[in-house]
């Protein structure tokens, strides 16, 4: 039964954070300074994944299929469509669960450990807005082009393995990633991304703000905020794959 | 002036606070006394609203505070300023920042009229040359006196403090009981002093409470404390050998 209790206290905190914001300006410039922290600090850790990731899904595909009845185009065309429709917004999204999540986690519970919340409740601030919205948005805006940039990077990625180790001609690559192309693929893909955000911000902040005890506890609000940001995004993929693409 | 009126918290099956009725007066240093685990800094939390009591009423020129709307609540909180046991200052704003965030939040004038504001607070906390430092820069002590300048710079008609000499040497510990008397007196805010620190009490303490499992067991001045025959406020008051010959002294020495 404690899960209705988490689940009901987690939408209780997101209405909180949806709370009119006491100085507009202040939650704007937070928001700047989230996209930076949040976003743009995690390009190195996407960008790196995306093209070795893109990398193994060529030769990995082109192992698998290596058959005279299956045409070499196919392998761009598996890479593409493995890319947009799930790698790059659902694994990707996964992996800013873990350095996000557990960042928001961690920051927001040492914050309640230190009375730094109750400080800004009795200033009348609402606490939650304060800190869980700036955080929301920043992720919901910046993730998107994470997203597209992890999607270049790993289509490169697989063509430059596929080129270089010879099992795929770059024309024929080119002409796979081109074929049979749906831009509501890309639509949908990042539809995800941002409900993806929306839950990892959330989830995790929940975590945080709820986090009692000391140093240890923030710790384990940290891991529980990645366990369970991973275990929303798994059931979220497959309701919004069943709403969106069938 | 903050009355509360028969306020009872539990947390879960367990029993914190019993009818708690007290008058917190304006101008005063009111202190809430009692051993750890007694119930004072729930009390202290119900009082800002950190906690809803189950049963009781506490009165803000005497209106109701749990039974307000959000935006009553926000304006009565906006008169507040709380000194935490570990000060809460937000570790990644400098020392200005930390005290200048309550105006910016609320405030409504230029931003070299806050830097001004904020400047005057820590100048009347003795802090004058360490305001672009983080609060992990700063002694304890020091913490709590940016604490403190955080805690004025809106004006508040009320000031709580919670355990202000926890972890501070003899020495600043009374240079904490001094500001916050003399902050009292100068803005005539009612402030309320969560502590269990009898140096504190002796220094600071105009009107005294006793929390003792949760219920009131004691209320009056210094004096009558001292002179108080209630058994269990004298088995805490009187716990340290300071006090002790406090006691013997003023009995004769016997």
């Amino acid at each position: 039964m404690k899960i209705f209790f988490h689940i009901g206290r987690y939408f209780l905190l997101v209405r909180d954070t949806f709370g009119r914001p006491e100085r507009l300006s202040l939650y704007w410039s937070r928001t700047l300074e989230e996209m930076d922290l949040l976003g743009v600090k995690s390009l190195g850790i996407v960008a790196l994944l995306s093209a070795f990731m893109g990398a193994v899904i060529t030769i990995q595909t082109k192992t698998n299929i290596d058959s005279p009845l299956i045409q070499a185009w196919v392998v761009g065309f598996a890479t593409r469509q493995s890319t947009i429709l799930e790698f790059s917004p659902t694994i990707i999204s996964l992996i800013l669960a873990g350095k996000v999540g557990s960042n928001i986690a961690a920051e927001i519970g040492s914050m309640r450990v230190k009375e730094q919340i109750d400080a800004l409740d009795i200033m009348g601030i609402n606490s939650a807005g304060y800190l869980i919205l700036p955080k929301i948005v920043a992720t919901m805006l910046i993730n998107p082009f994470l997203i597209m940039i992890s999607m270049f990077l790993s289509i490169f990625g697989g063509w430059l393995a596929g080129v270089q180790t010879g099992i795929v001609d770059s024309t024929d690559f080119i002409y796979g990633i081109q074929s049979g192309f749906k831009p509501y693929h890309v639509v949908y893909a990042l539809t995800k991304t941002v409900i993806f955000a929306f839950i990892i911000t959330t989830v995790s902040a929940y975590h945080g703000f709820y986090t009692q005890g000391g140093t240890r506890e923030v710790g384990i609000s940290s891991t529980r905020a990645v366990v369970f940001s991973n275990v929303v995004i798994l059931f979220a993929n497959l309701v919004l794959t069943q709403l969106l693409l069938i | 002036m903050i009355e509360v009126q028969g306020l009872s918290k539990k947390f879960g099956d367990a029993q914190v606070l019993t009818d708690i009725s007290a008058v917190f007066q304006q101008g005063k240093v009111n202190q809430v006394i009692g051993k750890s685990g007694s119930g004072k800094s729930v009390l202290a939390k119900c009082i800002v609203g950190l906690y809803t009591p189950e049963e009781g009423r506490v009165l803000y020129r005497g209106g109701s505070f749990h039974e307000m709307d959000v935006e009553e609540k926000r304006a009565i909180r906006q008169r507040i300023g709380m000194l935490f046991q570990g000060s809460a200052l937000f570790d990644s704003l400098t020392v200005i920042e930390n005290v200048m965030f309550p105006l910016r939040m609320f405030g409504k004038t230029s931003r070299s009229e806050m830097e001004d504001r904020a400047h005057s607070c820590l100048k009347r906390v003795n802090i004058v040359d360490k305001d672009q430092l983080y609060p992990a820069e700063l002694s304890g002590g020091m913490q709590k006196r940016v604490g403190i300048a955080r805690a004025i710079t809106m004006n508040p008609e009320y000031l709580f403090c919670d355990e202000p000499n926890s972890g501070l040497d003899p020495q600043t510990s009374i240079v904490i009981d001094d500001l916050i008397k003399e902050i009292t007196e100068e803005f005539g805010t009612t402030t309320i002093v969560i502590t269990h620190d009898m140096n504190s009490v002796m220094e600071t303490g105009e009107h005294i409470i006793f929390i003792h499992k949760g219920r009131k067991w004691w209320e009056g001045d210094r004096d009558q404390l001292l002179n108080s025959d209630n058994p269990e406020l004298n088995e805490f008051v009187f716990a340290g050998s300071l006090m002790r010959q406090v006691k013997r002294a003023m009995t004769g020495g016997a």
